[in-house]
């Protein structure tokens, strides 16, 4: 079992007068077995939260709960988890077997030969077993990287707790390692609460992601969630990459005003806008605007691009709609020139409709669930 | 000739630039070695001539004896001397080791009320001159009854603002993430200190344990004041009290510190590494 809950947790850094909240009021439930990423700007507390769960910091106000039991003033040492930390930590003077055996060494009465052999089954695990005589310093870092992950699977924990483990990795291995993550937390079947900054490693790896921005949780949900109904603007532009374009408009009823363009609602679309204030921002993704020969095609917005980036299969264009700078992703078989114009048009059933002035989502895009072709 | 830092490709090895710098070089070093060694060669010539007289400096003695060496141990209790310095400092090492890492890893580590502040208090004792304390840290020693024992001449000594800076700085220089690590991996604040951070320490311990103890070997005027009798003094005091006897028995004089550098150089010697490190880690002249 390691169902973890936090219930109202706060944690506060600093004196009185000059406090920081990092995390604010966080409720959250985190399941068995699942993998759990937490993503985030820096300093959006998504470390904090990890290290209150940890019992690295104590928390201000709420509390923690794990499978049922409050945590929240218990030492980290019995709090039966495990942590990999974003530079290893692993003890510079013990050889890689040593750092693996000491956490059983200082929590379990298990004997030295006992010790030994979960070691080794840990090692093998992770492709060590060669490595166990050396020392961290004598190691890559991908290898110190595999010795910080045995020492924590070698504990048998109910819980992993993992700080951008990977951000140190160049970035082929980092993509490696990535995919061995989820492989090896899905045979173990270890609940696992995961810290990064990267969305892409949030949306690859998650069962569910926790966007966090100032200290509170923005939404919670499955990257697809996250990526197709966000909950507001911070989320919309966090998730996805290139990120999503956003365009002030204001409605006129049946119309869409910006200073570059407008844009026409259907009938269904504006009668579900009746009740809302009159100033939006239009969110659209850079892959769900399509390119039209058709100049007089519905809503189609003349454009001229700025910049032109082919990656190969894509070609990332740029261009200005009024003082807005705005992205869109096509096939890379489109030939795109700058300097030539294009047509494009906004998809109704893609756009995001966010309140200009809080930024919750008033629409989301509407994508019809695709079987897989058979 | 200098090797690896001239060993590099399209050096030329000839010229007079070459030769003048090379010459330079060895002619500096070799006067330095010559002014560092020449009193320590006198002590030694001094003590083992026959009839040393402090008007002339032989270069090499015509007879050598060990005369003076014996007359010390005769005369004196040179071996009571000998056990008190080694008492002394290895006390005073042990004590600052001791207290000058735990209190170096709690201002580097450990989180408490006011730490930066009583760090600088600490800190802050070092302008102070040793003279200015040394009457107050008396009468307080004699209230206790301590005058002319060894917990009175160690007691003053068993922790030191410069140790506890040295540890601090290093300990700081280690990253706080293994301290979380043991943590999680079951260790309380001191278990981490002992098992982690202590092992990683260990060049700033061993340049702490060789400063605490020259120093307290070298120490003079503290056990002048505290020990008022003979067979409570250490060596440095004790050759004062030799010089003072026989005033014209440079020998005997030369003999006893000769034998008072000796553990000093073996200290110097077993752990040469460390001390040069430490010098560089501390940024002080030892």
């Amino acid at each position: 079992m390691g169902q973890i809950d936090l219930r109202g947790m706060t944690k506060v850094f600093g004196e009185r007068g000059s406090e920081i909240i990092a995390v604010d009021d966080i409720d959250l439930t985190i399941e068995d077995g699942e993998f759990l990423v937490l993503v985030g700007p820096s300093g959006c507390g998504k470390s904090t939260t990890l290290r209150c769960i940890a019992g690295l910091e104590e928390v201000t106000h709420g509390d923690i709960v794990l499978d049922g039991t409050d945590i929240t003033d218990e030492k980290p040492k019995n709090r039966n988890i495990a942590m990999v930390f974003q530079n290893y930590a692993l003890y510079p003077h013990m050889t890689a077997e040593e750092n693996m055996a000491f956490g059983l060494k200082m929590t379990t009465d298990l004997g030295e030969d006992e010790i030994a052999v979960k070691v080794q089954e840990a090692a093998e695990m992770m492709g060590i077993q060669d490595l166990l005589d050396d020392k961290p310093g004598e190691l890559s870092g991908g290898q110190q990287q595999r010795v910080a992950l045995g020492r924590a699977i070698v504990r048998e924990p109910e819980v992993f707790l993992m700080d951008e483990p990977l951000s140190n990795l160049d970035a082929k291995l980092r993509t490696t390692m990535r995919t061995e993550l989820q492989d090896l937390q899905q045979r173990l079947d270890t609940t696992t609460v995961y810290v990064t900054h990267d969305q892409t490693e949030a949306m690859t790896m998650g069962d569910r992601i926790v966007v966090l921005n100032e200290g509170t949780i923005q939404q919670v949900g499955t990257p697809l969630e996250c990526y197709q109904q966000p909950n507001n603007k911070f989320v919309a532009g966090f998730i996805g990459s290139p990120s999503m374009n956003f365009v002030d408009v204001v409605n006129d009823g049946q119309v869409l005003t910006h200073e570059a363009f407008t844009y026409e609602l259907s009938d269904a679309m504006a009668s579900e806008l009746q009740d809302v204030d009159d100033a939006f921002v239009l969110g659209i993704r850079p892959e769900d605007i399509r390119i039209t020969n058709e100049a007089n095609d519905h809503n189609a917005i003349r454009i001229e691009p700025t910049v032109v980036e082919p990656v190969g299969d894509l070609t990332y264009v740029h261009f200005e709609l009024g003082d807005t700078q705005l992205t869109a992703t096509v096939s890379g078989d489109v030939p795109i020139q700058i300097g030539t114009d294009l047509e494009v048009i906004f998809p109704e059933d893609r756009i995001h409709l966010f309140d200009s002035e809080t930024g919750e989502a008033i629409k989301n895009s509407q994508r019809e669930v695709q079987s897989v072709p058979s | 000739m200098p090797r690896s830092s001239y060993d590099y490709p399209g050096y030329d090895r000839s010229g007079p630039v070459y030769w003048f710098k090379t010459i330079s070089l060895y002619a500096g070093v070799i006067f330095g070695v010559l002014w560092m060694v020449a009193p320590f060669y006198w002590t030694v010539t001094t003590a083992l001539s026959a009839n040393p007289s402090s008007g002339i400096v032989t270069i090499i003695p015509e007879t050598v004896t060990f005369e003076h060496f014996r007359a010390l141990f005769a005369e004196y209790p040179v071996q009571r001397w000998f056990i008190n310095a080694f008492i002394f400092a290895g006390a005073v090492t042990l004590f600052n080791v001791t207290f000058d890492t735990l209190a170096g890893y709690a201002f580097a580590k450990l989180d408490f009320f006011a730490r930066e502040k009583i760090f600088l208090l600490f800190i802050g004792t070092m302008m102070i001159p040793g003279m200015v304390t040394l009457i107050p840290v008396y009468i307080i020693l004699s209230e206790l009854g301590w005058v002319n024992t060894y917990r009175g001449l160690i007691a003053p000594l068993i922790a030191s603002p410069f140790g506890i800076f040295l540890l601090r700085q290093y300990f700081k220089s280690l990253p706080s993430s293994l301290g979380d690590a043991a943590r999680i991996d079951g260790c309380n604040k001191f278990q981490a200190f002992y098992h982690i951070y202590l092992p990683l320490a260990k060049p700033a311990v061993a340049t702490l344990g060789i400063f605490a103890f020259m120093g307290a070997w070298n120490n003079f005027e503290w056990p002048l004041i505290i020990a008022t009798s003979n067979d409570m003094y250490t060596l440095p005091v004790a050759l004062f009290l030799v010089q003072g006897q026989y005033t014209d028995n440079w020998g005997l004089v030369m003999a006893a510190a000769a034998i008072m550098v000796i553990p000093i150089i073996v200290a110097f010697l077993s752990a040469q590494q460390y001390f040069i490190r430490g010098m560089t880690l501390s940024g002080v002249k030892g």
